[in-house]
């Protein structure tokens, strides 16, 4: 192919899928000139698995992109069909919301987003290599010829790099749902001395919604009471005519079916090298491995208002097309359902993660950063918040200044850099809560007073909201320091409400603070005895004043960890440490930390393998480099 | 997931060798050494105190409100100290008891064990050493730690370790479960309740207290071998007794509340603590009656678990003498034959019909000090020997292991409080997960994502 000059950019985004796609829009409202390039116009943040975001951890970053002033909470608060709370008898760390999308119109409404962007091109174009000069890259070449050159390039290429669909004994080279896969883009990562490996997902069957017997599965209504993903959308926006979920089972039957054909599944019969998630396992792997569970459930999710294709969740599976439908067939509900599209396994490459920085680029070549699922992941959450992340970095470091790194104190997307960039992945990698070892910091519900003044710094979160986050917090620092000084007496009333409540009465008074810890007393009983605040405070400032009254014990024990933490991070590793020079290190940690080359003491300790003492030398090593200097 | 932050913890060590000198130091050092000091020591606010002052008081278990020692303690804050953080020095008695209950009682507050070198370390870090030792400290680092791993590897041999895995094991599983419940809402998995996890509390709980029990059992730090001098009166048993005491400079306690209002005495035989039972009776029964003093001698005896029988190799074997050498012979002793710097009227050979096979009587004479070296060392090799035989037994020996298991069962009981207080199953769960990082410091099991790995194995999850 004869290449031609085009046009030059500060950034160029790779791939307009759900990181690319916050990727660009970032680097543009930090005022950079911005290409985005994606193999095809029509699957822009397009959604080629469930139809649905957020979750436990996935709802937090969502929170978290929003509060950095991305683009995804506010995009599906836009379009979703369906919203609920989920756990809400738990504690308020683990609270969740997620939403069902208008799959069609997600996808719409985002790339009028993205094509309404000042400073931002969207453009079809595969991009098929780099151009890099002394280990810099400085843009990239098409299949159609053009030569775009840039400052710095975020490659976002998900499941296309070099995909591969599975279906039975089918198999054939593809991107998600059919795409134009990515192949040349591969080869030329190798040949720059990237590391690859194949990774495996997969996504169930969709049905006819018309052909569905819903009589026989359980409904899901979505919530009444108003909830959002962006801080900026109001409660009145809120959606009262939603869709429904719908659950159901598979039984004795479906599993016999499965275990009848386990000879012509893909998964079984060797024909799929890439390794599967184990969270997200196909429905023949569940049979096999849980081979005692009676049944599984299944759930039904309308894929948007304009259509009747419903996702059949929980069935994944890349099994011939005619077992399928046999398995579909058995499960109830399910008895007459047409099969619109089959299932499949797709297989795609991943740049190992740890060969990146926490900024996202990659050591490997400068200015070049990678983000979203070609990192390894899996979900639209944990891309976008890469995406973010790798924009925001690429553009300032176009501008020269210092980058920007979520520490695992900070949010979940820092937990999520962190273990990719620090432990690398043997599978695709979802964010679990288990994953955070803060979590009752990392709430959704805070996500907007950690992160805003950021997003705000960047440019990103405009003067209005600014002025409207700073008076919620004072608003909640107010009321805080109010109750720390209003008094709660044994008044008859009071003694009656404890009376009613079944605890013991008052035998003096209490700090309003300490009446609001008790298990039994929520913050509308205690202004019953105290008075309201002077001015009317929003339900939000009175949540956040309830979870940091309440928990306060358990929030003062993960602060001082953090505390501890911080002071390791604080601890630089210099750039161009030699591990063999230093006396005294395991071999294994010798090893490790020269492939992970960790960017603080605090990250190196938390690569397997690395053990205290090997710590200790470490910092004692950087200390005596310091001094020499000095000296 | 637990990570290893080391760097800034607070650490104590004892930092005088044991078993030599009147006074042995435990030092702190760190940003809470004050905090916890404070916690176990009675006397002046430690944080009101000038720097570089030291203060007098007593060592007091906080819970239990026992008196541990009386103590000097320095206070030398950061950045004029050895390691420029904030030191405390806790001037003790000598000896493993005093020292090793205070080392516990700092671990159980917050503190924790320093490694090999950590102090020196510290003091580089923080710029106080210069870098020519640079190379030397992370050498020692190295070595110290190797052979302390290999030691501590040794001692957990298989019991200790298999029991706290399999307590861990247990948590793994309740946390996992309430991790499915967090991430997985909408599944049908079984919600673990609050009731669950305070079940699984008190189980583990449980388990912890019987090793506790175990360090006591053992005997091997905290309480000193349960040792009783006998022998009918005029023997020596009081001269015997001075000279432990002269000798090893002995830390007197008056232990309140026991039915008889006995006073025991510790002392401490070149690092082997001894627990001297009955120290008031032995004074006593040299000025009353013999029979009394037979039947204190069996009553000490009960409790024995070393006896220290005292002849007169002066005078022939009296009908007492063969009493107390019958009921003694079930017993781990040593028999000695006193006085030797008079006559002599009775023989190793007119004992033999009342010995062990190889039992080998000791002569001495505890006026002249002839032989009491011998008796020093026939102590000791007896001692260690009874920790050898005990090595099948799963057994809390040291300090740093102690004190993990305290703060452990610590965690246990804010689980206990949490659900009290009706904390959500999630936020309890954080104590639960303490308690499971705290078991696994023991072992030194950390294997990154093992909760992860659980979750995936226990549940079958997916879209």
């Amino acid at each position: 192919m004869k290449t031609y000059d085009s046009k030059t950019y500060d950034v160029i985004i790779v791939g307009a899928g759900h990181a690319g796609s916050e990727a660009a829009l970032a680097a543009a409202r930090m005022g950079q000139k911005t290409l985005l390039l994606t193999i095809n116009l029509d699957m822009v943040a397009f959604m080629p698995c469930n139809p649905s975001v957020g979750g436990p951890a996935k709802g937090t970053v969502v929170r978290e992109i929003d509060a950095l002033g991305g683009q995804m909470g506010k995009n599906i608060d836009a379009t979703y069909i369906q919203m609920r709370m989920l756990n809400t008898g738990k504690g308020p760390a683990v609270r969740a919301l997620r939403a069902q999308a208008d799959k069609g119109q997600y996808h719409r409404v985002m790339k009028d987003t993205l094509e309404n962007e000042a400073n931002l091109t969207l453009r079809q174009g595969i991009a098929d290599a780099l151009i890099v000069e002394d280990g810099v890259c400085k843009g990239v070449i098409t299949n159609t010829g053009a030569r775009y050159l840039a400052d710095a390039v975020v490659l976002t290429a998900g499941t296309a790099s070099r995909g591969k669909i599975i279906i039975g004994e089918l198999m054939y080279s593809s991107g998600p749902n059919n795409s134009i896969p990515s192949i040349k883009l591969s080869e030329n990562l190798e040949t720059l001395g990237f590391k690859l490996r194949r990774f495996k997902t997969g996504t169930p069957p969709r049905v006819d919604g018309n052909t569905i017997d819903y009589s026989k599965t359980e409904e899901q209504p979505g919530d009444t009471t108003p909830n959002a993903f962006s801080y900026e959308t109001p409660d009145a926006a809120y959606l009262t005519d939603q869709l429904s979920c719908w659950m159901t089972y598979t039984n004795a039957t479906t599993h016999q079916i499965i275990r009848d054909n386990l000879d012509r599944a893909p998964m079984f019969s060797g024909v799929i090298e890439g390794v599967g998630p184990r969270y997200c396992p196909s429905i023949e792997d569940k049979i096999v491995r849980f081979a005692d569970k009676p049944r599984h459930q299944l759930f039904l999710e309308p894929e948007g208002r304009d259509t009747e294709e419903y996702y059949v969740g929980d069935f994944s599976t890349s099994m011939p097309e005619e077992v399928q439908q046999k398995m579909l067939h058995s499960v109830a509900g399910l008895e007459h359902a047409e099969m619109m599209r089959p299932g499949y396994a797709i297989e795609y490459d991943v740049v190992e993660p740890w060969q990146l920085k926490a900024t996202l680029e990659t050591k490997v070549i400068e200015n070049l950063y990678t983000a979203g699922q070609m990192n390894g992941t899996s979900g639209y959450e944990e891309a976008a918040g890469q995406g973010i992340v790798a924009g925001i970095n690429a553009a300032l470091k176009v501008q020269g200044k210092a980058p920007f790194i979520l520490k695992r104190s900070d949010a979940y997307i820092g937990v999520m850099i962190d273990d990719l960039v620090t432990k690398g992945t043997n599978e695709p990698y979802r964010l679990l809560t288990s994953r955070a070892e803060y979590r009752l910091m990392l709430r959704h519900d805070n996500a907007d007073l950690r992160l805003t003044q950021q997003g705000y710094e960047f440019g990103l979160i405009s003067e209005d909201r600014y002025q409207n986050f700073l008076t919620k917090k004072a608003a909640i620092d107010a009321e805080l320091a109010r109750l720390e000084n209003v008094r709660v007496k044994p008044t008859p009333e009071v003694q009656a409400f404890l009376a009613e409540k079944q605890v013991a009465p008052l035998k003096d008074g209490v700090l309003g603070v300490d009446f609001l810890k008790r298990p039994e007393v929520t913050y509308a009983d205690l202004v019953r005895f105290v008075g309201a605040a002077p001015t009317a405070l929003d339900h939000r400032v009175i949540e956040q004043v309830e979870i940091q009254v309440k928990y306060a014990g358990y929030i003062r024990k993960e602060e001082a960890k953090i505390a501890k933490l911080k002071r390791l991070e604080a601890k630089k590793i210099p750039d161009r440490i030699d591990y063999s020079a230093i006396n005294g290190l395991a071999t294994e940690a010798r090893q490790k930390l020269e492939k992970i080359q960790p960017e603080t003491l605090a990250q190196a300790s938390r690569i397997s393998g690395v053990n205290p003492a090997d710590i200790g030398i470490l910092s004692v090593y950087i200390q005596q480099g310091k001094i020499a200097k000095v000296g | 997931m637990a990570h290893t932050v080391t760097e800034y913890d607070t650490i104590a060590a004892i930092s005088t060798p044991i078993g030599e000198g009147a006074i042995s130091i435990v030092r702190l050092s760190g940003e809470q050494s004050l905090t916890i000091a404070n916690r176990i020591f009675k006397g002046k606010d430690l944080a009101q105190v000038a720097s570089h002052t030291i203060q007098y008081g007593h060592i007091v278990d906080p819970e239990t409100d026992e008196v541990i020692d009386e103590v000097m303690v320095s206070v030398m804050l950061a950045p004029k100290t050895f390691t420029r953080e904030d030191v405390i020095e806790i001037n003790c008695h000598g000896g493993l008891l005093a020292t090793n209950r205070i080392l516990q009682l700092l671990l159980a507050n917050g503190a924790r064990a320093a490694e090999p070198g950590e102090y020196t370390k510290r003091a580089f870090l923080n710029g106080r050493i210069d870098l020519t030792q640079a190379e030397s400290v992370m050498d020692l680092i190295r070595a110290k730690t190797d052979k302390a791993m290999h030691v501590a590897l040794n001692q957990l041999d298989g019991n200790l370790a298999h029991l706290i895995q399999n307590l861990r094991q247990e948590i793994l599983q309740v946390l996992a479960q309430v991790e499915v419940n967090i991430d997985y809402p909408e599944y049908d998995e079984d919600e673990l309740t609050t009731k669950m996890l305070l079940e699984k509390a008190d189980i583990v709980d449980q388990a912890i207290s019987e090793l506790l029990k175990t360090a006591q059992q053992g005997k091997v730090l905290r309480e000193g071998l349960a040792t009783a001098i006998i022998g009918r009166p005029n023997v020596g048993k009081s001269s015997l007794l001075n000279y432990l005491l002269h000798e090893d400079k002995a830390i007197v306690t008056d232990v309140a509340g026991t039915t008889r209002d006995v006073i025991e005495e510790y002392v401490n035989i070149n690092g082997v603590p001894l627990k001297l039972i009955d120290t008031a009776g032995i004074h006593h029964t040299e000025d009353k009656v013999e029979k009394i003093g037979v039947d204190r001698s069996r009553q000490a005896l009960e409790a024995a678990e070393l006896v220290l029988l005292v002849l007169n190799q002066s005078e022939a074997l009296t009908p007492e003498d063969q009493e107390l050498l019958t009921l003694t012979k079930a017993k781990k002793r040593i028999i000695l034959l006193n006085k030797t710097d008079l006559p002599t009227a009775l023989t190793k050979t007119m004992l033999q019909p009342y010995l062990h096979e190889g039992e080998q009587p000791l002569e001495i004479s505890i006026l002249t000090q002839l032989g009491t070296k011998a008796l020093e060392r026939r102590i000791n090799a007896l001692f260690f020997a009874g920790i050898e035989t005990n090595q099948n037994t799963v057994m809390v020996t040291n300090a740093r292991q102690i004190g993990l298991l305290r703060q452990a069962q610590q965690a246990l009981n804010d689980v206990r409080q949490g659900i009290a207080a009706g904390m959500p199953v999630d936020l309890v769960q954080i104590d639960m997960t303490s308690c499971w990082d705290k078991l696994g410091e023991i072992t030194g099991d950390s294997a990154p994502d093992e909760l992860i790995t659980q979750l995936f194995s226990q549940f079958c999850l997916g879209k």
